[in-house]
Formats: C-alpha cells, sequence, structure tokens
C-alpha cells in the first residue's frame, strides 16, 4: 500500500439535476494535513461524507486506505469506516450520555476490550485533549470548545488511520480555536495520520496546514503550499485569503437590472 | 438516568402490567367456552328460536351447564336446529325438555333444560325430544287481541 | 382542454404520489429495521433503556387518564342504565367499553402523544446535531443501535399500557358505581365476570394494542429519521407523528373491530 491514503481522482458527483462536484483531483498522504476551503456551498462537507462512503462518486473514483469506495458493500463500508475518525462541526456528542461514556462508546461498539482497559484508554483519550477532569460531567455542561475536545478525543478513540474535520473552529472564541487548532496539528504529527480540514478560516488554517486546495462551485481552481498560496495571484484566492466581498465571486446574486426592477428607467414613468 | 435506576424502573412497569393483564384475566373475566375436550354435544329442534344467539348459556336449574355452539335451520322441516355444546359433568335423561326462556324481561335469552324420569341417559350427538319455541312478543299480543275478539268467552291466553 | 387536465391530474397525482413513494419508504425502513434487530435481542441493555424511555415515563398519563374515563364512564353509563331498571349491569357497561375499545384505543392515542412524540423527537434531534451521522462513522449502525430498540421498546411497552389503562378504568368505575353511587359490590364484579369473555374481549383488545404498538413505534421512529435535519423539521416531524398515529390508530381499529366481532 502506498501512503496516499484518500485519492479522489476525476470524482463527480450530483443531487439530482444540481452538480455538486465536478472531476475533483485530490490527494492525501500519511501524515500530511490537508486543508480544504471554499465559501459555503462549495462542495466541501460532500467532499467528506464520500471519503466516510456515506456518498458515492456519479463518476469518477475515491480510494480510501487503498479501497474504492464505490465497490464496497454495507460490511466493507463499515470497515473502512474503522479506520477513520471525524470530528462533526459542532461535536455531535451523544447528549444523554456522560463525557467518559461519550468517549468510550466506540470502545465498547467496536471493540471486545475489557471494562478496566477502556477505562484507561478513555482516560488517556481525554487527557491527551485536557479533558480528564470532565470525564462525568454531561455534553450540555461543556463549553463549545470543550465539547469539541471531547468530540476529538471520541473521534482518536480507535486511532484511526485518517482524520477528517467539518469546520473545527466555527463558533469558536479565539483562545478555544487555537487549542483545536494547536491540538489538531499535535495529532497528527502525533499519530502520523493523513488529515483532511475543511473550512473557511484562511487565517488559522493556513498557518496551520501542510497544503491548501481550493473548492469553488465543485471544482478545484486552486492548490498548493501556504507559502504558495500566500503569493498566488489568482484572482479567487486573492479575494478568498483577503475576504473582499466582491470579485469572481460577486457579491449580488444574479438579478434583472436594478433600475428596471424599480421601475426608474425611462419609458416606464 | 443510572442504569440501576432504569432497571428497578422497567422492572416495575413489567409487574404493574402484568398485574392488569391478570386482573383483566381473574377478575374481570371468565372463559366463558369450555375447552372442545371437556364437552358433549346435542341438539334440539325448535319452531322459533327467537332471539337466541350463539354463545348464549345452557341453564338448568339456574346453573350453566353448556353453550349454543350453532345455530341453522333444518330446510326439510324448516325448523331451526340448535347445537349445544354440554359440559361432560352434567348428563340429562332421555325424555329431557329445553325450552328458549328470557332472563327477565328484556334480558338474553337462553335455553333451559328440565330433566325427566327416564333411566336412559342422552348421549353425544342425541336430540331432545321434547322442546317448547321462544315466547315472541308480537305472537302473544295478536292471540290476545283475537281471543278478545272473538268473545268473552275466554279469559286470559293461554302461554 | 388537455392542458387543463393534465394540471389536474397533476394537481391530485403530485400529493398522492408524494404519499405513496414515503409509504413505499416507510416499509423499506420497516425490513431495515427487523433486519438490523439482532442487536436489540442481544444486548437487553439497550431495549430496557428504551422501555423506561416509551413505557415507564408513559405509565402516569396513562394511569389518571384510565382513572378518569372509567369514573366518567360510570357515571353516564348509571344515568341512562337506571332508566331501564338495569343500573346493575353497570359493570358489563364499563368493563366491555374498555376492554373491548377505550383502552386499546385512548391507550394508543395517548401513547403516540406521550412517547411517539419523544421518541420522534429524540431522533430528530439526534439527526440534527448529526448523532447519527457521527455514530455512522464510527462504524456503528444507527439503524441497530438507536432505530431498532427504539422500534421494539415502543411495541413491547403498549400491550401492557393499555392493560393498565383498562385496569384502572374498571377500577376508576367500582369507586363510582359502588362506592359512590352504592350498587351492590357482589353483583357488580360478577354480572362483569358473566358477560365479558377472556379469549373473545380480553385477548382482542391486547391483540388491539400489539398492532398499535406496532403502528406508532414504526411512525415515530420513521418520522424521525426522515425528519429534516432543521429545528423546524423536527418540530414538525413531531406533530406529524401525533396526526398520523391517531389516523392510523383510528382505521386499523375499524379494520381490526370487524375481523374479531363479526357477527358476534
Amino acid at each position: 500500500m502506498s501512503d496516499i491514503l484518500v485519492d479522489f481522482s476525476h470524482t463527480s458527483f450530483a443531487y439530482g439535476k444540481q452538480r455538486i462536484l465536478k472531476g475533483i483531483d485530490l490527494q492525501v498522504r500519511k501524515g500530511q494535513l490537508v486543508a480544504i476551503m471554499g465559501g459555503s456551498g462549495s462542495g466541501k462537507t460532500t467532499l467528506l461524507r464520500m471519503i466516510g462512503g456515506q456518498l458515492l462518486p456519479d463518476d469518477g473514483h475515491v480510494h480510501v486506505a487503498g479501497m474504492n469506495t464505490s465497490s464496497l458493500d454495507e460490511a466493507g463500508l463499515y470497515e473502512l469506516r474503522g479506520k477513520l475518525g471525524m470530528l462533526f462541526q459542532f461535536g455531535a456528542l451523544f447528549t444523554d450520555i456522560s463525557v467518559y461514556d461519550n468517549v468510550a462508546f466506540p470502545l465498547r461498539e467496536r471493540t471486545t476490550l475489557p471494562e478496566s482497559m477502556i477505562r484507561d484508554l478513555v482516560l488517556m483519550k481525554l487527557h491527551a485533549v485536557g479533558l480528564r477532569g470532565a470525564a462525568n460531567l454531561m455534553p450540555q455542561e461543556l463549553s463549545g470548545g470543550m465539547a469539541r475536545r471531547v468530540a476529538l478525543a471520541r473521534a482518536i478513540a480507535l486511532d484511526p488511520a485518517i482524520m477528517l474535520y467539518d469546520e473545527p473552529f466555527t463558533g469558536l472564541d479565539p483562545i478555544s480555536l487555537a487549542t483545536i487548532a494547536t491540538l489538531i496539528r499535535e495529532l497528527n504529527d502525533a499519530l502520523g495520520t493523513a488529515s483532511i480540514v475543511v473550512t473557511h478560516d484562511v487565517t488559522e488554517s493556513l498557518s496551520l496546514v501542510d497544503y491548501v486546495y481550493f473548492l469553488a462551485d465543485g471544482s478545484i481552481i486552486a492548490s498548493g503550499t501556504p507559502e504558495e498560496v500566500r503569493a498566488s495571484a489568482h484572482p479567487f484566492v486573492q479575494q478568498f485569503i483577503n475576504g473582499r466581498p466582491d470579485g469572481p465571486l460577486p457579491f449580488h446574486k444574479p438579478a434583472p437590472p436594478y433600475l428596471e426592477q424599480l421601475g426608474l428607467e425611462a419609458g416606464h414613468a | 438516568m443510572k442504569r440501576g435506576t432504569i432497571d428497578f424502573w422497567v422492572g416495575l412497569f413489567a409487574i404493574a402490567g402484568f398485574a392488569a393483564l391478570m386482573f383483566l384475566a381473574l377478575k374481570v373475566s371468565t372463559l366463558s367456552s369450555l375447552p372442545a375436550a371437556q364437552t358433549y354435544t346435542l341438539t334440539a329442534n325448535f319452531e322459533n328460536i327467537g332471539g337466541l344467539k350463539v354463545r348464549a348459556p345452557v341453564k338448568s336449574a339456574g346453573v350453566v351447564v353448556g353453550r349454543v355452539d350453532a345455530i341453522e335451520l333444518d330446510t326439510e322441516r324448516y325448523v331451526a336446529r340448535v347445537t349445544l355444546a354440554m359440559d361432560q359433568r352434567y348428563r340429562f335423561s332421555r325424555d329431557s325438555s329445553a325450552e328458549i326462556l328470557t332472563s327477565g324481561l328484556l334480558g338474553e335469552q337462553y335455553i333451559g333444560v328440565t330433566t325427566g324420569a327416564d333411566d336412559v341417559q342422552l348421549k353425544s350427538g342425541d336430540t331432545f325430544k321434547i322442546t317448547s319455541s321462544a315466547l315472541v312478543l308480537e305472537q302473544l299480543i295478536s292471540r290476545f287481541l283475537f281471543s278478545k275478539a272473538a268473545g268473552d268467552d275466554t279469559a286470559t291466553p293461554e302461554k | 382542454m388537455p392542458d387543463q387536465f393534465r394540471r389536474f391530474c397533476q394537481w391530485l397525482g403530485a400529493p398522492l404520489t408524494d404519499r405513496l413513494i414515503k409509504l413505499g419508504f416507510a416499509c423499506r425502513f420497516l425490513l431495515a429495521i427487523l433486519r438490523h434487530s439482532a442487536v436489540t435481542l442481544t444486548r437487553p441493555r439497550l431495549l430496557l433503556r428504551e422501555i423506561w424511555f416509551a413505557g415507564v415515563l408513559s405509565v402516569l398519563i396513562i394511569s389518571v387518564s384510565g382513572l378518569f374515563v372509567g369514573m366518567v364512564l360510570a357515571l353516564q353509563g348509571y344515568d341512562t342504565l337506571q332508566r331501564f331498571g338495569a343500573s346493575s349491569s353497570l359493570g358489563i357497561l364499563v368493563a366491555l367499553s374498555l376492554v373491548r375499545e377505550l383502552g386499546p384505543v385512548v391507550g394508543a392515542l395517548l401513547f403516540a402523544s406521550r412517547a411517539g412524540s419523544a421518541i420522534t423527537a429524540e431522533i430528530g434531534l439526534m439527526k440534527t446535531t448529526e448523532q447519527l451521522a457521527a455514530m455512522e462513522m464510527m462504524a456503528v449502525n444507527p439503524l441497530a443501535r438507536v432505530i431498532a430498540p427504539k422500534f421494539w421498546g415502543g411495541i413491547i411497552s403498549m400491550p401492557l399500557l393499555a392493560a393498565m389503562f383498562s385496569a384502572m378504568g374498571i377500577f376508576g368505575g367500582y369507586l363510582i358505581g359502588v362506592q359512590l353511587l352504592g350498587l351492590d359490590e357482589g353483583s357488580f364484579w360478577s354480572q362483569m365476570q358473566g358477560a365479558v369473555d377472556f379469549r373473545l374481549d380480553v385477548v382482542n383488545g391486547i391483540i388491539k394494542s400489539v398492532f398499535f404498538g406496532i403502528a406508532i413505534a414504526l411512525i415515530a421512529v420513521f418520522e424521525g429519521y426522515d425528519a429534516p435535519p432543521t429545528a423546524e423539521g423536527v418540530s414538525t416531524a413531531t406533530t406529524r407523528t401525533v396526526v398520523t398515529s391517531a389516523l392510523v390508530i383510528l382505521a386499523l381499529d375499524f379494520i381490526l373491530t370487524a375481523f374479531m366481532f363479526r357477527g358476534v
């Protein structure tokens, strides 16, 4: 097996007539931390769901850990997902069980380890995210940043080969944000996983990741290391990085001419 | 909610549920239809069964001794043939009579069995020789009116 | 004209095909639940939690409602029966109405609004907050881990609750009839016992409630699973669970009653 863990080749996907992804080419290697950036609705989350095999490509292939997701049956997909860890946007903790039970959940469901060993593993993972002291709290007693760290501990419980992060920085205060960012980097380097961060937080990700893909309107329009991206003259990349409201992505949604719609154009009055 | 607490309440719930079922089974209802093995069959022909229904009780001296099993019309003699499932424990002599009675003025109709004097008993499949039909109110009234119209020589109509 | 006709067909057909698609999906969903029910049997703890959630938490509303329904039945029934001098048959009236109809049907309606809506809301919320997706990504099938236990928990709870409703109702009838209106206690019970048949009345009532339990549990988990992952979607789904359950219960009740008590 090569060290390319996630491999999209000419992958397309459509919901009905609406084409979400158009001919994506994307590779992530072992130990690499990759960011996928793009505006809302550019197909980022769809991309993540395709890695987990929750969506299958209409055209092209998605290879994850050397397996073609389209050729797997349900059992195969579940086996594949055993190698994945995913941090959801708002953590997606199970609200009816405690922090400890949340982190223990994948261990109890997927392994036959004795409870004493599960306890050690859970405390270890919680310690890694600095929340061993919160083990007995319920998810609703946690702040947003803490909930996401617990979710991170849960995602790495089974030592995944590939980590996926869906908007990990959304809605966090600067301190929590920096904590999560550091954790993502450290866990990636310590566990040697291939990590994909889907985000639109430019400054944080550029200082964090090894490689960046820009996704717009279902296609990858630019990619490179953070240095290359910063130096890029590509108008979309410039608009995105500098956060200008108007540019290749127009501020206005296509509409009939303003004056005409207001009835002010000559000939109407 | 702790696991032990959940277990406790679910256990209590199960007990309460089954207690309710037992209450319905033992206190509220009875197993009226006797098991097939403990019954024998008798038939009785009636000119008119009135409002008799399947599953109506068969009583002797007021004690339930069986149930009406089936009711059909005998198309040769045009009488109602009523099949009775009788309790194995109760036997009646061959010259017993069966009549259709009503409990109370508006109550349900049942079959009353009065035993005879014969030594030979009715076997499964036998037929009651002596029967008397249901009391039909309309017939009773019209008979009463006719006898009135015919003259004053009769006092009260007989049953 | 053909254009108008086509529009009429579309107006008529679109909601109809939508419903049919949904019904087909629900059937497929039921099969998927049954296929993934093995986990529920091998891990009774999951099932216990759902029986607690659906059953135990409904006991209070079911028994209190049952008690009141029985008491009202007794008051109303007494008023009518005594005009015919048949007030001693009050026990029969109360018991038969409860065991045959009110216990299963009203019990099921209450169960749908108490437990059915809660099941829908819980599943819908788990979907909205991506808990189901997270489970899937952890290679745990939510159908087996979440949906199937809730489904079976609902089915198991329903007949027990219906029996409790009937029992409480009869007790309520006893309180009013014997304690308040002064009917003879012995004849109240013995007349009831004489007229209520175990197999025909009690067992058929239980069979009804089992069917209602299946219908409510399926509707509740389906609506939750099918809910759009938004706050509005979950609230609409919860309402739909109650409304659909009520309609299905009453329709099923008619069909089952027609089968059970035909010609008796």
